[in-house]
This record gives C-alpha cells, structure tokens and sequence, in this order.
C-alpha cells in the first residue's frame, strides 16, 4: 500500500475539515479524489505529506508514519500545489536546478538537461517562469515535483484553468508514470479525469462519501435518471424541481438529466410531460456527474457545516 | 445618464468598501494607534537633552581637605554622579574608555595648598567628546562649581579666596574629540541607523513574500530544514551589510575626516555580531507578519526605539532608567558605543567586551524565537 491512513481528521477553530476519513491506496494506482470546493481535498493531501498535522488518524505514507516520519514521506514524495507556488522570478533552469539541489539529486546538470530535453522547454530555458502559459506552468510544475523521482505523486487540482490539449497531455503524462510504478492521488472537479482513474474518493464536507471504481460507484448510488430533450426543456426545470421523487434536475449540454432513486416516483412525476409531442423522454444510464451531483446535494443537506 | 460623471453613490461604494477591508486588517490598525502612542511616550518621557548625574570618577591626588567638598559639590550640582574616588589616573582613563564614566575630574598633587596660598590651582575635567552634546551642560556646570564649591571652606583666614578672581581654575580637557566635532558623533552613529533599518527591512519580507505568493508551500513540501532556510535567507543580507558598512565607514573617513584609531579587523569582528542580530529581528518579523505591508510596520515599530533610545539621537543618560534598560537590550545601543569606541578611543576587544556579549545574547535569543517561530507546516 502507498497509502494507508485511517481516521484521519482535521480541526480549523471549530469547523471540522477533514472528518475521520480512510484511504488505501495501492502502489502504481492512480486514484481520483473528488469533492466540492471547501470539502477538505487539499487539507488531506497536505496531511499526507507533512505540510498540516493531523488532529487524529493513523497510519502509513510509503511505508513511513506519516505523523512522525514527514521528512522521510517528503523526500519521496512529489507534491503539485493547486495554484503554480514555483518561483515566478527565477528562469525555467533555475527552478529545476534549484529543486535538483534540495533534494540533493546527483549529476544535476545532466539531469536538468533532459528534463528540459523532455518538456521541450530546452530554447525556452533561461525565460522566466513566470512567463510561462498556464499549460507550461503546470508541465514545469510536474516535471520539478516530479525532478527527484518521487514514489507517491499528489496531484492539487493540477488542471484547473488549462486548456482540453493541455489537459489530455498531462493525463497522458500520469498514465506514463504510473505505468513506471509510481502512485498518484489527483483531486480534480473534472467527471472526465475521473474517469481516467483507477478507483474514486469522493469527500463531501470532510467526510468520505463513496469510494470505488467509476462502474461500482454508479451501480452503488441506484440512481435512475431519465433525459429529456426537445426545442423548450428551459421552463421544465422548474416544473419538475421539487416535485416528490426527483432528487436533481440539470442540463448536460442540450439534455435536461432528472434523477431520483424511485422509478415509480419519477414516472409519475414525468407524466405530464409525455404527451408532448416535442419532448424525447428516454432512460439512461446515470454518468458519473449525475451521481455526484447527487451525492454532493444529499450531503449538503446533510451536514451541518457552513453552505457552499 | 449618470453613467460618465462623478456620482456619489460610488464613491459612497469606494469608501464602504475600503472601510470593510480596513477593518479586516488588525494588524495595520495595530500600528496606526501604536506607532503613536510609542512615539508619544518615548519623545515625551524618554528624551532628556540635558541630561543630568553623570556618572563621573574623581581623581584624587590630594587628599587635602578640600577633595570632600568638592565631591559633594559635584554631587550637588545634579549634573553629576561620583561613581568612584580612586588615586590611579590610569584607571580613571579605562573607566571613560569602557563608557563606565563620562567624566574624570582629578583633584591635582598639592591642590590644597596651592589653594591656600592663592596661587589659583588646575581642576583637571576630562570630558568624554564621542557625544559632544551630552556632556556639554555638565562641563559649563563644573566652571560654575569653581565659585560655589568651597564657599563653606574658604571662611576665616581663607575668606579672601572666596572672592573673584576664582581660587582654582578649572581646566576642561574633550578626550577622544578635542574639537567638540558632532561629526564625529554623528557620523558613526549613522552607521549603525542606516544598518539598522536597511538590515532589518530586508529580512523582514523574505519569508513573507514567499507566502504571499504560495512558493512557501512548496518550499515546506521539499525535504529543507528550518535552520537552512534561516541561514540561506539570512546570509547574502550579511554581504549586503558589511558592503553597507564598509561604504559608510569610507565616506566617514574621507568625507567627514572621521577618525580611525583603534582596529579595522575588531570593527568588522563588532559588525558581523550586529548585522546578524538584526537580521534575526527581521527573521522573526518575517515569521509573524502575513503580508508585506505588516513586515515593514513591524520593521518600523522596531526602528523607533532603536533611533530614538539608543544614544544615537538624543543623550543615553539623560533618559529615565526605564528607558536606558529598553536601550540597553537593543543591539545598536552597543553597537553604538563600540563604533565610537574603536574609532574615536581606539579601543580594544577588553574594552568592547561589555557591549559585545550583550548583542550577543541579543542575537541568540532572537536567533532562538525565530526558529520556533518558524513552523515546519501551513497550521
């Protein structure tokens, strides 16, 4: 196991963030974690490596304690922050050299050249980084947290705000590495990414929700959701929101999703709308953002914590 | 269409807004009231121009009847303080060069008998010059001393020294600055000043601004020690103050013809110590403030006292006791004495000792909160 941690839990003031929560991770996996804004994402993974203390919780980071053995898990570890925290006033080479001497790497200047080699950034590299696109940002990022050859990745948000090309390379760079034997947790708001993942963990207000491959944890959630699609769906919304039995309503591109645990429910509330004859009403699977949507408003109402 | 001109509704928005995030903002408004208050009561309580009991150590070569007189004419003047009577002239000198004194009155050989017989003998008062302006009510003090000390004595048959021209003369020798040069003063103290807020306001921002733009995380994610950021961050300001200090200390020397008595090697030894205790302030501000803005409040909360109770602006002991025991902890108070010191006394490591180890504990004990202070995680 990569990771494997039990009950872990985080206190801010009063406000609970992180509410006993388990993770096993095997090596090589590359696992998803989802969860709203303010779910407590981050404050997990930055207990993982060392940079929070945890209130409470046990267990193992790459074999190591993660409470008392931080330094060992950081040196083994490659952390990617959500927002881009390398140094925007030194050049390219000059991070990468920098991160190469931390951890003490050897024949550094070799090194860096075929990073520099491998991002094709070898023209580009006495540029600020700071002048780099988002999409660069977030490639250097990778390959400086990923400089030491690290055993565990941790991924922040690590697409946020960068283009589909972008988004599908760096995919295709965890995949790479993961096939290397490397462990990645990557926290994402993308179903897409998702469902690039090996298993899923999906935290809602600081407590685990589901967990589990993207098949097992649509089966699990026993969501049936019927579409609608037509030239005026936009009034429906409001019409079918509320009503007994239907627990979302929302548009995935053209189609208006409605969702509910109760067929019979739902049937019936879909039944003024059958007859017209500009409306398609079929079944379908549920996708995955249906069941977090779904997940996510049950929690919310759910918890006690303050609304986002 | 009020769209183009000035409307008041959004100035009123402007105005909300700015008092919102004023108020959010603790500790500027911390500063605004305390920055004040500080100034108030250190300009109001703190600052004495004309300072009063001085230390002084009297020198008696005559023992004559006349020498308890005097002492208790000093002593009643106010202006003085008779810290010790001793016979030895060489130790009364030891006594201003170490600072313990800043004056030396020495009550010549056969002073009472050349008095009585009126041949009007030399009162020898050496003034300690580093600090001119200090010293400079209590010297025209001693010359009124001459009529008045010994007015008790000077009855019966010495009744007629007791009238003008005065009994004694009184000789006033400015040791260490014989021309009374405030440059000389000034001008090292300076030296310490300009070191003081520069070191101090770089270092106060270098952890700060990593958090401000998130590469703080990323540097505790790495496998680096606290001490090593300290001591990575701390070092090139080391470089830039001893460049600082060697720039000032030659325009001193050939600009204001300040003088170079005592050893270049013991300056940069005293100025190592000093620079690296305010780069701990700075350090420690560094871990405490949350923005920029605070760390140069805080560097500035610092900088007041330093300029204004360090003897650098107005007389050390003219301060209330209080004050002198705030002086005393600030790194520059020593660093003052010991620059005046080895320029203009030429003093040696013996005589800087008792201001060098005070800014070394200093350094330690800021050294100290600033590793705790410093937190290995984003808690």
């Amino acid at each position: 196991m990569a990771i494997d941690v039990h009950k872990l839990t985080k206190h801010f003031g009063k406000k609970i963030a992180v509410n006993g929560i388990d993770i096993a991770i095997p090596e090589g996996q590359v696992w998803g974690f989802l969860g709203p804004n303010g779910s407590g994402k981050t404050t997990t993974i930055r207990m993982l490596c060392g940079l929070l203390t945890a209130d409470a919780g046990d267990g193992t980071c790459l074999g190591y304690d993660f409470r008392t053995q931080t330094d060992e898990i950081k040196r083994e570890t490659g952390y990617m922050t959500q927002k881009f925290s390398f140094w925007e006033d030194l050049s390219i080479r000059e991070n990468l050299e920098f991160v190469a001497r931390v951890y003490g790497l050897p024949n550094r200047r070799q090194l860096v050249d075929a990073t520099l080699e491998k991002l094709g950034l070898t023209k580009r590299q006495k540029q600020l980084a700071g002048e780099l696109s988002g999409g660069w940002k977030q490639r250097l990022a990778l390959a400086a947290c990923t400089l030491h050859s690290p055993r565990l990745l941790l991924l922040d948000e690590p697409t946020a705000g960068v283009d589909p090309k972008a988004r599908r390379d760096f995919w295709n760079e965890i995949h790479a590495l993961a096939s290397e034997g490397i462990t990645v947790l990557v926290s994402t708001h993308y179903m897409d990414e998702a469902e690039r993942c090996d298993q899923i963990v999906f935290i809602s207000a600081g407590n685990l929700v589901a967990r589990g491959t993207v098949a097992d944890i649509i089966k699990q959630s026993g969501l049936i959701t019927f579409t609608i699609a037509g030239d005026n769906v936009r009034p429906l919304v409001d019409k079918l929101k509320g009503q007994p039995g239907v627990q979302s309503v929302a548009f995935f591109g053209a189609l208006l999703h409605i969702s509910g645990y109760d067929r019979s429910l739902l049937e019936r509330a879909l039944a003024p709308f059958r007859s017209d004859p500009k409306l398609v009403i079929k079944e379908t699977e549920a996708s995955l953002e249906d069941v977090f949507i779904q997940l996510q408003e049950t929690t919310a109402k759910d918890s006690t914590g303050v609304p986002r | 269409m009020t769209g183009h001109r000035f409307t008041i509704h959004r100035v009123a928005a402007m105005l909300g807004k700015e008092f919102l995030q004023m108020r959010r903002d603790r500790m500027t408004i911390g500063m605004l009231i305390g920055i004040p208050l500080m100034q108030l009561f250190l300009f109001g309580y703190a600052i004495n121009m004309v300072p009063r009991h001085l230390p002084t150590v009297i020198v008696v070569s005559d023992p004559g009847p006349f020498a308890d007189s005097m002492i208790a004419g000093l002593n009643n003047s106010s202006y003085f303080a008779i810290v010790k009577a001793t016979a030895s002239r060489p130790e009364a000198r030891q006594m201003l060069a170490e600072n313990r004194v800043a004056f030396a009155i020495e009550i010549p050989a056969n002073f009472s008998r050349d008095l009585v017989r009126g041949a009007a003998p030399n009162l020898l008062v050496e003034a300690d010059a580093t600090d001119p302006a200090a010293g400079s009510y209590a010297t025209s003090a001693v010359l009124g001393l001459a009529t008045t000390a010994l007015r008790d004595d000077l009855v019966g048959p010495l009744a007629a020294r007791a009238a003008q021209p005065a009994a004694f003369n009184v000789v006033v020798h400015n040791l260490y600055n014989p021309e009374a040069n405030t440059q000389y003063n000034v001008v090292p103290g300076l030296l310490g000043i300009i070191l003081t807020m520069t070191m101090v306001m770089a270092t106060s921002i270098v952890l700060t601004r990593e958090r401000e733009r998130g590469t703080y995380e990323n540097l505790l994610a790495m496998p680096t020690r606290p001490f090593e950021i300290m001591v990575g961050k701390i070092t090139p300001n080391i470089f830039v103050g001893a460049f600082q200090a060697a720039l000032i200390l030659s325009v001193a020397r050939l600009v204001f013809h300040v003088p170079m008595i005592g050893s270049y090697g013991l300056l940069v030894f005293a100025g190592t110590v000093f620079i690296t205790a305010l780069l701990a302030v700075g350090y420690t501000i560094s871990t405490i403030a949350t923005n920029q803005m605070q760390a140069m409040q805080m560097t500035f909360f610092f900088f007041m006292p330093s300029i204004l109770l360090s003897g650098f602006a107005f007389p050390f002991r003219g301060m209330p006791e209080w004050a002198q025991w705030v002086g005393e902890v600030l790194p520059i108070t020593h660093y003052l004495r010991i620059v005046r010191g080895i320029l203009l006394k030429g003093n040696g490591m013996v005589e800087i000792w008792p201001d060098i180890w005070p800014m070394i504990l200093f350094l330690f004990a800021a050294g100290t909160i600033a590793v705790l202070r410093f937190r290995q995680t984003l808690d």
